[in-house]
């Protein structure tokens, strides 16, 4: 029984799926949230595309680095989801300010910046 | 007899479920919960049905079952279904890596087989825990928001404040013992206390080695399973119920069991990480058979795990709540500083050993 | 189709399926959780390419942390009333979509019907590069420098999120 379970580990020997699988469903879901960037006028719904977005390339990131077996993609990833933390956080923080300022998140409505 | 791995692994996982999960709801749960609390403020405690009260949980399962299942007109309708559900499914995956005991040996036609009395041994174990703990929040702040009552929703929002802040000690704490045992394996860190600390004598487990991280995620995880001292969510005097303001039958029965379940997982984790989980120290000087010591040692993992539940209980019914601000102080200003300095003096200790800061 | 096929294509399904419904929803809680379940299914793939620790790390960072952020965020500013949200939508609506369109018609072509890679099976490699001990090998040794400053990073951003949440004090 050990013997197969330790099969189970190295059975990426068979798997099918090839590298432009991932990085055409990488491709949609980045533009999902190009879409949602552009089109959704809620700045949570915005912020939300934006992480779609950062999640799409991570996919393709950790597909290319497993399929060409490197290990930077890996690592790119895990910082872009360091950098993606702060970014909610900081993000967050100004949508509540702004919020609290206007009372909306219309991003519409928040043009004090545009002259 | 070759039984496949998918088969094995559903075996396990109705044993752990029907076999041990439910049962200890309902007795190391509901019962010994009502009788503690009883016995704690000098009542009697449920003694009708059956003898000793023993069929009390027997009785209530059933009252849940048929009480109205209510939903608020205003609620989020499918939201508000989805938060109970998301809880109890949380709840029951974190028994997926618990090691009850290390290999059960059976003998079938003069071949040993060795179960591993766990129902998956992930190398990412506690990484996954962790994972589930964070995911947690998300039955409770959901069911809060979605049940349109004022009550419930401030419920959610302190519940995901909360856990926020306290998963971050729980993270710490575990940092200590991964840098000892060097795996993420919960049955290899398991094993790796084994053996015997000070003086010969002292079990090698993680509570006496790595004390402050003990009392971190010992607190961590109070916080975590929303039990007094930090049930703010739920705060009775304040919030009527709290996020479960709005949920009657068994929607609430499912709370009531996940919220039990969580306490399980707490408990089992406790017992895992720092109380040396199936090890049962000085069994080697006994001779027994493989499969007793096996058993042995599910039998010392229970004991453990239904002390740390007596505990858990005992807390409850004796200790007042925090305010809102006093957790948060504590969180953040006392539990994060403790386990960080936890990992700092792991890593000393690690670099310089104590038998040779002396010579 | 084989077993690592159908978990492929129902996990995709559901992560394009997600994907979309984020973007109709007009109550964002719904889309917040319509994003979860797309970060689920996200993890799933990536334990489908064999890197364990990143899609642990991608459910505790982004389902665990990052969106619990966001639900707090929505509930505490009480966003769910979005009747007060009217978005008009007209003529730009229209070029956002096309706009959209055309990206997502660009990088099929590219990545599908172009230039096909070769690449059809995980690098014999992948197994032993998903695990924590690579990871932080490869971390603290040759991403030491980056690792550091991303600590730097977080630490900038707690002060800025503090700085800029906290409520002005009346004098």
């Amino acid at each position: 029984m050990r013997a197969r379970r330790e099969c189970l580990a190295c059975r990426e020997k068979k798997v099918m799926i090839p590298l432009n699988h991932y990085l055409l469903l990488s491709a949609f879901l980045f533009s999902c949230g190009v879409l949602g960037v552009v089109v959704r006028r809620n700045a949570i719904i915005v912020f939300m595309s934006i992480e779609l977005m950062l999640n799409a390339v991570n996919l393709s990131l950790v597909a290319f680095g497993q399929f060409l077996g490197d290990a930077t993609g890996q690592m790119l990833v895990f910082f872009v989801m360091v950098v993606a933390a702060a970014e909610a956080a900081v993000g967050l923080a100004i949508i509540i300010s702004l919020f609290r300022n206007k009372q909306t998140v219309n991003i519409d409505e928040l043009n004090i910046l545009k002259w | 007899m070759e039984i496949s791995p998918v088969i094995e692994a559903l075996i396990k996982i109705i044993v752990v479920i029907f076999f041990i999960l439910l049962p200890c709801v309902a007795y190391l749960g509901v019962q010994l919960e009502r009788k503690l609390s009883a016995w704690i403020q000098n009542r009697v405690g449920p003694n009708r049905v059956g003898p000793y009260g023993l069929l009390q949980p027997l009785a209530d399962i059933p009252k849940l079952f048929f009480k109205e299942d209510i939903v608020p007109a205003a609620a989020n309708k499918f939201v508000h279904s989805l938060g109970p559900l998301i809880s109890l499914t949380i709840a029951f995956s974190t028994f997926a890596v618990m090691p009850f005991g290390d290999t059960l040996p059976i003998v079938v036609n003069g071949v040993v087989h060795n179960i591993s009395l766990q129902i998956a041994n992930v190398n990412i174990g506690v990484l996954y825990v962790l994972a589930l703990s964070s995911l947690a929040v998300y039955g409770i702040t959901l069911s809060g928001w979605s049940s349109n009552n004022k009550y419930s929703l401030l419920g959610g929002i302190r519940s995901s404040a909360q856990m926020i802040s306290y998963e971050l000690s729980l993270g710490l704490s575990i940092i200590g013992i991964v840098m000892l045992s060097n795996t993420l394996q919960l049955n290899d860190i398991v094993k790796a206390q084994s053996g015997y600390y000070l003086f010969g004598f002292l079990p090698n487990w993680n509570i006496f080695v790595q004390p402050i991280g003990f009392i971190t995620f010992f607190v961590a995880m109070f916080a975590e399973t929303n039990r007094l001292p930090f049930d703010l969510p739920e705060a009775e005097p304040e919030l009527v119920a709290g996020y479960h303001t709005e949920y009657t039958g068994m929607k609430f029965g499912m709370f009531m069991l996940s919220e039990f379940l969580a306490m399980f997982a707490a408990a089992g984790m406790i017992t895992t990480l720092y109380l040396g989980g199936w090890q049962a120290p000085y069994i080697e000087y006994l001779n027994l058979s493989p499969f007793v010591v096996s058993l042995v040692q599910v039998g010392a993992f229970f004991t453990k795990f239904a002390l740390i539940v007596v505990f858990f209980m005992i807390v409850r019914w004796s200790m007042p709540r925090f305010r809102y601000d006093q957790l948060m102080n504590i969180g953040w200003k006392v539990m994060i500083p403790l386990s960080l300095l936890n990992i700092a003096l792991t890593g000393l200790f690690i670099l310089k050993p104590i038998h040779t800061w002396f010579n | 189709m084989t077993f690592e096929q159908g978990v492929f294509y129902s996990l995709a399904g559901v992560t394009v399926f997600s994907a979309v419904m984020m973007l109709l929803q007009r109550n964002p809680v719904n889309s917040a959780l319509f994003l979860i379940l797309n970060f689920f299914c996200l993890g799933g793939l990536y334990l489908t390419l064999n890197a364990q620790f990143i899609a642990l790390v991608h459910i505790l960072v982004y389902a665990g942390a990052i969106m619990v952020l966001f639900l707090f965020v929505i509930m505490l500013l009480n966003l769910g009333d979005d009747k007060r949200l009217t978005e008009h939508l007209g003529m730009r609506m229209y070029l956002g979509i096309a706009f959209s369109v055309g990206l997502l018609v660009e990088l099929l072509y590219m990545f599908g019907f172009n230039t096909p890679s070769s690449y059809t099976q995980l690098s014999p490699a992948s197994a032993e590069m998903g695990t924590v001990e690579f990871i932080g090998k490869v971390l603290f040794t040759k991403f030491l420098f980056p690792f550091e400053i991303t600590s730097f990073l977080l630490l900038v951003a707690i002060i800025g999120a503090v700085l800029l949440a906290k409520k002005k004090i009346v004098q």
